[in-house]
């Protein structure tokens, strides 16, 4: 018997699971799912907990509900991966052989890297809305705060879901509008980018907003510390901005596990062909999602893209074919703006978001670097394509690799 | 898409002033590139461009964080070599692209 290993039951890991026992024989090869936690979460809807939108039942289900019948699962951290020998040790000494190892374990938010983040304000006046437990208790926060200045800082690149604080942004203005304390918040967003977002077009549509919404930008602010004392974040160049509430993007790290197995670069992320997904040093290892290096965005609609990817080659991997498929960076974000709009951007390695139309078979079409109400209802409406459709590796109504069909270079 | 002429050769640079073949770069041309930023390159300078050039080479992403584990400066050594925007200036410099954040 055969044997897959599939280390991560997240949303790539558990599409990859999904797909292959859908096409392998079941006397054939033996699928294994390996992780330390039992619970998904729908993290894209981490956003709307701190403002009452979602809560903690909105994004938790068990992991159990996603994976097929017929694939084995163990939840258990793993001590080691020994990639030369194709096998790996689990925390109780039991060693597991593999033929194919599928690396999918993930990115996670990293505070203890950044010096007093984790001090006597954390989760007092700092806290992060990429974790359950900060969502949550920023939403106990903000019940109770009565304004001051707000400041949205990034920590470093990259990081997970790139427009998240971005619409954190949007949809605080809209919250604090609603609660009538909209003036007495001073909304600052402090990047270590040099604009809004990374790509020009972008950058200058979601500037606009930002200037339309009174959200001050403070450009290449790359965060060296946090003072506790002053209630100042702290750059490297030496700036000082002061915050009475601090909402954070931590440094973004792969698993411990890649460090411990040597198998990363200095952000624990897995060397990654960014076209075909095989592992740079291991040809029966392949990478899928926010683990690898490859050069996305880390985000669910690349881990799903790239799975229609990786399945092919899988395949043509397991028959001894060359692997012919090729990924192309495929990123497709919803952005919320605020006060029930959205827009929505669409891009990969070579072609940055462009303005236009996105066709989508039965729901759209959505409008590109524009904001609309229907770009906010496709994104209301993916958290239950998310949970029934994507998750499961059934078919989608969209390709995996990027299409030129509605966007428009010259606009 | 535009052309200078440092230490006696003309490149091709983009609009911006970026080289668009980093193998025309000498580190004779840094020092020139350096000048009109305002800088004057010392060892340590160098070594950082050394550094940038060979990672870029492998085909790895730049990140600050990464020149702050190089060995050869802390991130705060960094942006007082380069001062600013210290990846974007030590990029042009070293005569490689602009580092552009792939989100």
């Amino acid at each position: 018997m055969k044997k897959i290993i599939i280390l991560g039951g997240g949303t790539a890991g558990t599409i990859m699971a999904n797909k292959l026992r859908k096409a392998l024989e079941r006397n054939e090869w033996k699928i294994t799912v390996i992780d330390k936690h039992r619970t998904h979460y729908y993290q894209p809807g981490f956003l709307f907990i701190p403002f009452g939108i979602y809560n903690r039942q909105d994004v938790v289900k068990p992991k159990m509900d996603f994976i097929p019948a017929g694939v084995e699962v163990l939840f258990t951290d793993v001590d080691c991966i020994h990639a030369d020998n194709s096998e790996l040790v689990l925390t109780d000494g039991t060693i597991m052989k593999y033929d194919i190892l599928i690396i999918a374990t993930g990115a996670q938010t990293r505070p203890d890297q950044i010096p007093g983040l984790t001090e006597k304000l954390w989760y007092k006046k700092i806290y992060d809305f990429y974790t359950i437990e900060g969502a949550l208790a920023l939403r106990e926060f903000l019940k109770k705060w009565e304004g001051g200045n707000l400041i949205i800082n990034i920590a470093d690149m990259p990081y997970k879901c790139p427009v998240a604080p971005l619409e954190f942004a949007f949809l605080a203005d809209e919250y604090f509008t609603k609660i009538g304390i909209r003036k007495k918040v001073n909304i600052k967003y402090v990047t270590p980018l040099s604009g809004a977002f990374t790509k020009p077009r972008a950058t200058r549509m979601l500037s606009d907003l930002l200037v339309e919404k009174n959200i001050e930008i403070i450009p290449d602010f790359y965060l060296e510390r946090v003072d506790n004392d002053k209630q100042t974040i702290v750059s490297y160049d030496g700036r000082e901005i002061p915050f009475d509430l601090l909402t954070i993007v931590p440094v973004n790290m792969g698993d411990e596990v890649i460090a411990r197995s040597g198998m990363g670069d200095d952000l624990n992320y897995v060397p990654t062909d960014k076209h075909t997904l095989q592992s740079k040093n291991f040809e029966n290892v392949f990478v899928i999602g926010d683990a690898s290096d490859i050069p996305t965005s880390k985000a669910g609609s690349v881990a799903h893209f790239s799975a229609e990817i990786l399945f092919e080659n899988l395949m043509s991997y397991i028959e001894g074919r060359p692997m012919l498929a090729k990924f192309d960076g495929h990123a497709n974000c919803y952005i919320e703006t605020g006060f029930g709009k959205g827009s929505l951007i669409d891009f990969n390695y070579d072609t940055e978001p462009l303005p236009g139309t996105f066709p989508l078979p039965g729901i759209g079409p959505f409008g590109l670097l524009k904001n609309t109400k229907t770009n906010h209802y496709g994104k209301i409406m993916f958290r239950w394509i998310y949970w029934h459709i994507l998750l499961k590796g059934k078919e989608m109504p969209i390709e995996p690799l990027m299409t030129m069909a509605g966007k428009c270079k010259k606009c | 898409m535009a052309s200078k002429t440092y230490a006696g050769k003309t490149v091709e640079v983009t609009d911006e002033g970026y080289f668009v073949n980093s193998s025309d770069w000498t580190v004779e041309m840094a020092h020139e590139i350096a000048k009109e930023e305002g800088l004057s390159l010392t060892d340590k300078h160098v070594a950082v461009l050394n550094f940038i050039r060979d990672k870029h080479a492998k085909g790895e992403v730049l990140t600050i964080r990464a020149i702050g584990k190089s060995g050869i400066v802390d991130i705060k050594g960094f942006y007082e070599l380069f001062p600013g925007s210290p990846l974007k200036l030590a990029s042009k410099i070293a005569g490689i692209p602009k580092p552009s954040s792939c989100v």
